[in-house]
C-alpha cells in the first residue's frame, strides 16, 4: 500500500481525483485536525508524547534546496532522499535520539528550552487509500511557518511546504513520512533544533 | 594597520607569551577589515573538492573570504577559480550553485565569458568597443591554485608560497583526512555540502577545531545518549572507541596551523566500532589491515581534527570532512562543510556514513548543535564595552610543550591552548603585514622534520 504512494514525481495541482463531497470534507478535516493537534505537542515540548505519533518505520527527510539553471528544478534542485547529504534524512531511532538528547537538560542548543509556534496551513489532501469512504493511508500538503525564539533577542522564522503520509492505526492516524522543503538556500539559522 | 586605527599594535591585542586574546579581535568591524584585506587575500584557502566538477566546462560556485568565486574545469580540463563578478559593472556572472556550461553569460549587458575566464562576447563590440583588450577584461583569476589529494585550494597572492611549503608539516595529519581508510593515497569523493549562517566570529570555529579538546564538556548532552557508530548496540558517547588507547598529541605549526592527532599504541590492533553494522565493522576492520600493512608503522598516526590557517578545518576520522568558515562580518559567518567518504568505498559504507554524519554535524547535527551556540554567546558577551576590556583567557598548559618530537612543530601531550596561542600569534604577523618568511615562521622557528 505504502508503495503506491512513494512517489518523487510531483503531484499535478489540486485533486482532481477526489471528488467533493462530504466524505472529503470530513477527511480533510479530520486531518487538519491531527495536524494542528500535532503543532500543539511541539509547541506544549510535548515530545515523548510528538514520537508517538510517529510510525515504527517513518522517513523524516529535509532536502537542501539548490540555485539551479531553469528547467532543472525537478531533477536537481533538491537533495534526495537515500543519497548523499541533506538536512535531515532520519528514522525514528535518530528521531527518538533527538528527543532524548533534548530532555537530558544538558543540550544547551535548546537549554534553556526555545518557545516555538508552529502554524500549519494550506491543507490539501492528495491522496487517499484505499478509498474516502474508508481512509486507511493518506498523503496530505501543507504549509508550514515555524516561529523560534531562544533565549532573548535569537529568532529565527522557518517558512516552506509539508508532504506528510498519514496512516490510520489502532491509535489513530499517525505519520509514516514527511518531507519538509524549506525555502532557503544557505540555511539562514544557526541550527535546526525545533521539530518540523 | 591604518595610521588611525584604534589598534596600531597588534602585540596588544595578542599576548601569547602571557596568554591573553583581546576580545576586540572577535568583534570590531575595523579589525574585521583588517583580516580581509591582509588574512583573506594572502593565505591559502580551500575551495572546494575536484569531485565536485570531474568533467569539462563542469562549475562549482565557492567563496573566498566575502567573496564569490567560481571553480570551474575549463574545454581543456584544467581547473580555474576566478572572481564571481563581471569585469563591466560586477554582477555575478554565475548565480547557479553548480552545473555545468561553455559560457558565463553576465544578466546585466551580457558580456560573456569562457570556462577559462576570458572574456569572449561583447555585445556591439565593433560599434561601441573599438580596441577594447579582452585579455585584460578576463574574470579576475587567484593569483596560484593547488590541487592536493583532489581538494582545491587557492590564493590572492603571487607571492605566497607554494601549497605544500604552506601546509609544512601539518600535511601529513591532513593526509588522514584526505587518504582512502585502507592506507591508498587520496581518493575521496564529496557527498554533500552543507551551507549555513551562524552569528559568530569565523575564528571561533577555527579554533574550535584547532584542537580545543577542552570543550567536550558542552557535547555531555550527546555523550549520555550515544549517537556514534556503536550506539544502537548501547554504546554511549558520540563517536567510536577508536582512539581509546592512543597517545594523543596537539601540535601547533609555526604556518599558524594546528591539529589534534593521535598515535596508536605500538601493538596497534583494530579496535571495533561499528557494532551496529556488522557489513561496516568487517570493512572498516579490512580497511584497518590493509593500512597497518600499506603503511606499517606509520598506521599508527591517525587524525583526530585540525584547521589549516586561517578558515579551513578538518575531521579526519568520524564524521570525516572539511569545513571552510567564510566570513560574512565581524560576528557573522557563513559554515560549509564538506563531507568526505573513498570514492570507491562499498555503497552501504557510504550510505552508513552519510547518516552519521548528518546525525552528528553541523546545523541539523546533535553534537555540533551545541558548539553553534556556544560561539553565538561568546560572540554575543564580548561586545559590551566593559566586556571588552577583559581579554580572553588563554593560559591552558601554558610551557607544557616540546619542539623535540618527531611529528614537527611545537607538541603538547596534554590538552593545551599552545595552538590557539600559535595561531594568534601568526595571526598577529598576517595584520602586520609580515613578509613570507615570517609567516611560514622561517628563521627562529623552524619546524623540525618528521624522522618518519
Amino acid at each position: 500500500m505504502a508503495a503506491v504512494l512513494e512517489t518523487n514525481a510531483p503531484s499535478p495541482t489540486g485533486s482532481a481525483e477526489l471528488p467533493r463531497n462530504d466524505a472529503y470534507y470530513r477527511l480533510r478535516a479530520d486531518i487538519e485536525e491531527f495536524l494542528y493537534a500535532e503543532a500543539e505537542l511541539l509547541d506544549e515540548r510535548r515530545f515523548r508524547d510528538w514520537l508517538n505519533l510517529l510510525t515504527d518505520d517513518i522517513s523524516y527527510f529535509m532536502p537542501i534546496r539548490r540555485n539551479v539553471k531553469f528547467g532543472q528544478h525537478g531533477e536537481r534542485e533538491n537533495t534526495r532522499t537515500g543519497i548523499g547529504i541533506s538536512w535531515f534524512d532520519e528514522d525514528k531511532w535518530t528521531l527518538t535520539k533527538r528527543v532524548d538528547q533534548i530532555l537530558t537538560g544538558v543540550h544547551f542548543a535548546e537549554e534553556p528550552l526555545s518557545r516555538v509556534c508552529h502554524m500549519v496551513s494550506n491543507v490539501q489532501i492528495k491522496k487517499v487509500l484505499p478509498s474516502l469512504g474508508d481512509p486507511r493511508e493518506i498523503e496530505t500538503r501543507c504549509c508550514f511557518m515555524i516561529y523560534q525564539n531562544r533565549v532573548e533577542y535569537e529568532t529565527y522564522m522557518f517558512v516552506g511546504k509539508r508532504t506528510d503520509v498519514l496512516r490510520m492505526t489502532d491509535d489513530g492516524w499517525k505519520i509514516a513520512r514527511r518531507e519538509i522543503i524549506l525555502d532557503q538556500n544557505v540555511l539562514l539559522a544557526k541550527n535546526l533544533s525545533v521539530f518540523f | 594597520m591604518p595610521p588611525n586605527s584604534r589598534f596600531d599594535d597588534p602585540d596588544k591585542l595578542v599576548d601569547t607569551d602571557r596568554g591573553f586574546v583581546s576580545r576586540e579581535i572577535f568583534v570590531d568591524p575595523d579589525l574585521y577589515k583588517e583580516e580581509l584585506e591582509k588574512v583573506f587575500t594572502r593565505a591559502w584557502l580551500f575551495i572546494g573538492h575536484e569531485s565536485l566538477i570531474p568533467k569539462p566546462g563542469d562549475f562549482y560556485t565557492t567563496r573566498m573570504g566575502e567573496e564569490s568565486v567560481i571553480l570551474c574545469r575549463d574545454k581543456q580540463g584544467i581547473v580555474h577559480a576566478f572572481l564571481n563578478s563581471c569585469r563591466h559593472r560586477g554582477m555575478k556572472v554565475c548565480r547557479y550553485e553548480s552545473g555545468n556550461t561553455s559560457l558565463f553569460t553576465c544578466p546585466y549587458h551580457s558580456w560573456t565569458y569562457t570556462t577559462d575566464g576570458k572574456l569572449q562576447g561583447v555585445p556591439h563590440f565593433r560599434t561601441l568597443y573599438e580596441g577594447l583588450d579582452r585579455e585584460a577584461n578576463s574574470l579576475v583569476s587567484v593569483a596560484k591554485l593547488a590541487i592536493y589529494k583532489g581538494t582545491i585550494w587557492a590564493t590572492w597572492d603571487k607571492d605566497a608560497p607554494d601549497f605544500i611549503t604552506y601546509l609544512g608539516d601539518a600535511k601529513i595529519h591532513l593526509d588522514q583526512a584526505l587518504d582512502c581508510r585502507d592506507g591508498r593515497s587520496g581518493g575521496s569523493e564529496v557527498v554533500g555540502v552543507h551551507k549555513w549562517i551562524f552569528p559568530a566570529n569565523w575564528k571561533f570555529a577555527a579554533e574550535n577545531f584547532l584542537g580545543d579538546t577542552y570543550h567536550n564538556p558542552s557535547h555531555r548532552s550527546v555523550d549520555l545518549i550515544g549517537i556514534g557508530p556503536s550506539a544502537a548496540a548501547g554504546k554511549k558517547g558520540r563517536r567510536d572507541d577508536e582512539l581509546e588507547k592512543a597517545q594523543h598529541v596537539w601540535i601547533s605549526f609555526p604556518e599558524g596551523h594546528g591539529v589534534h592527532s593521535a598515535i596508536q599504541p605500538e601493538e596497534n590492533e583494530y579496535i571495533e566500532s561499528f557494532l551496529d553494522n556488522p557489513v561496516l565493522e568487517q570493512y572498516f576492520r579490512h580497511c584497518f589491515e590493509e593500512r597497518k600493512r600499506r603503511l606499517g608503522e606509520q598506521a599508527r598516526l591517525l587524525p583526530f581534527v585540525g584547521t589549516i590557517f586561517p578558515n579551513t578545518s578538518y575531521h579526519g576520522r568520524q564524521p570525516r570532512g572539511l569545513c571552510a568558515w567564510h566570513p560574512h562580518s565581524p560576528t557573522s559567518t557563513e559554515g560549509w562543510r564538506f563531507f568526505l567518504v573513498d570514492a570507491d568505498a562499498p555503497q552501504e559504507a557510504k550510505d552508513y556514513l552519510r547518516r552519521y554524519y548528518m546525525r552528528y554535524s553541523g546545523p541539523a547535527g546533535m553534537t555540533e548543535q551545541d558548539d553553534m551556540e556556544n560561539w553565538l554567546y561568546a560572540t554575543a558577551a564580548s561586545m559590551g564595552t566593559v566586556a571588552r576590556r577583559y581579554p580572553f583567557n588563554y593560559q591552558q598548559s601554558l610551557g607544557a610543550w616540546t619542539k623535540d618530537h618527531a611529528l614537527g612543530g611545537t607538541v603538547s601531550l596534554q590538552i593545551t591552548e599552545e595552538i590557539a596561542r600559535g595561531y594568534y600569534a601568526r595571526w598577529k604577523s598576517y595584520l602586520r603585514g609580515a613578509a613570507w618568511d615570517e609567516l611560514l615562521g622561517v628563521g627562529g622557528n623552524l619546524p623540525q622534520r618528521a624522522a618518519e
